[in-house]
């Protein structure tokens, strides 16, 4: 509930200052954004699980979104920075999508 | 980038206490929201390039590259086209001036084209209808020896094979029939006709010797408006 809340007041706050994305974080924001929606969707699991845990949730959150960056920054210097971008929005995408069948059976029973 | 900094509430409180928790989501949900704000506004900028990775870009410039050069070289291409068509049209105009140009040169010496230019108008008088077509023949001839370029003689162009014929003051040029006395139009340097026609010993003596008079009357503008026709050849066909 309230993190619903949050994440509409994020988006309208996004909307209303309309800052500009400094140069340097250009190439990480988008894959940060995706492994904290991962995150999100795993806690929504959890929560249909009735297997919660704030401290779970908080922790894979900040984790995947540092782990992702790093592995971009890595890419980056390595050479290899498309393809590892590509890379992390692959997995994480496989993610989302077996946690959203997950909720989705939770919530239709389908 | 969802950073966070190490909460300031004690531990126990910071991921076991039901408000604790929640505000630490809510931060996390609200600085997620955020950054997909941010992303969506920097995606729909509309500078797809600022959003890409120096290799791409990299590649982007270099087909940009050959994309123009392969322009630059369609542009060279077809401006040496339209260079070799203006050079062709340009030829073609001359060829055609210089044609038209001969034409009419041709067209005045055959007599088809009226003409006008320098020269002399020639009233010569036969009281005593003694001059016949050869004398008269003789006055085309000299203006013709002098350089004239047309004549018109009464009311007859002539031409390559105009006739003289007659005697006794009813003379037939061309199968026109003219009398005394007979105006002659030419064009040409008007001072050579006059001297050439007042040569001693001769047209004009010979018109003065048969008790007439050849007079000329040396003009700025001489129009000469009667033309003949030429008929096609029938036998004669050009060779090369």
């Amino acid at each position: 509930m309230i993190a619903g809340l949050a994440l509409v007041a994020g988006v309208v706050l996004g909307l209303i200052l309309r800052p500009t994305v400094p140069t340097w974080l250009e190439p990480y924001l988008p894959i940060a954004v995706v492994a904290a929606l991962d995150a999100v969707f795993g806690g929504i699991r959890a929560r249909l699980d009735g297997i919660f845990d704030a401290k779970v949730f908080v922790v894979s959150f900040i984790s995947n979104v540092l782990v992702a960056a790093l592995i971009v920054f890595l890419g980056d210097k390595l050479g290899v920075g498309s393809q590892l971008s590509t890379a992390v929005v692959v997995v994480l995408g496989i993610r989302i999508f077996g946690n959203a069948a997950a909720i989705r059976r939770h919530l239709f029973r389908a | 980038m969802a950073h966070e900094r190490p909460s300031p509430y004690p531990r126990k409180h910071r991921l076991h206490g039901p408000h604790g928790s929640a505000a630490l989501i809510g931060v996390l949900t609200l600085l997620l929201g955020f950054a997909i704000a941010v992303q969506l506004r920097a995606n729909s900028n509309g500078d797809a390039l600022s959003g890409l990775r120096e290799d791409d870009l990299i590649g982007i410039l270099d087909n940009q590259n050959a994309r123009a050069d392969g322009l630059r070289q369609q542009i060279t291409d077809l401006q040496n086209n339209l260079a070799d068509l203006r050079n062709t049209g340009d030829r073609s105009a001359a060829a055609r001036r210089q044609a038209t140009q001969q034409a009419e040169e041709l067209g005045i010496l055959l007599g088809t084209l009226p003409a006008t230019g320098p020269g002399v108008r020639v009233v010569v008088t036969d009281p005593g209808g003694k001059l016949n077509g050869e004398d008269l023949l003789d006055v085309v001839e000299e203006l013709r020896g002098a350089g004239a370029e047309a004549i018109q003689f009464g009311t007859v162009r002539v031409g390559t094979s105009s006739s003289f014929e007659g005697a006794g003051g009813a003379l037939t040029v061309d199968g026109s029939h003219l009398r005394a006395p007979y105006t002659v139009l030419a064009i040409g340097d008007a001072k050579t006709l006059d001297t050439a026609l007042n040569i001693p010993g001769g047209v004009a003596a010979t018109v003065r010797a048969a008790g007439g008079a050849l007079v000329v009357h040396e003009l700025k503008t001489v129009r000469i408006t009667v033309t003949r026709s030429v008929a096609r050849p029938a036998y004669v066909k050009p060779s090369h």
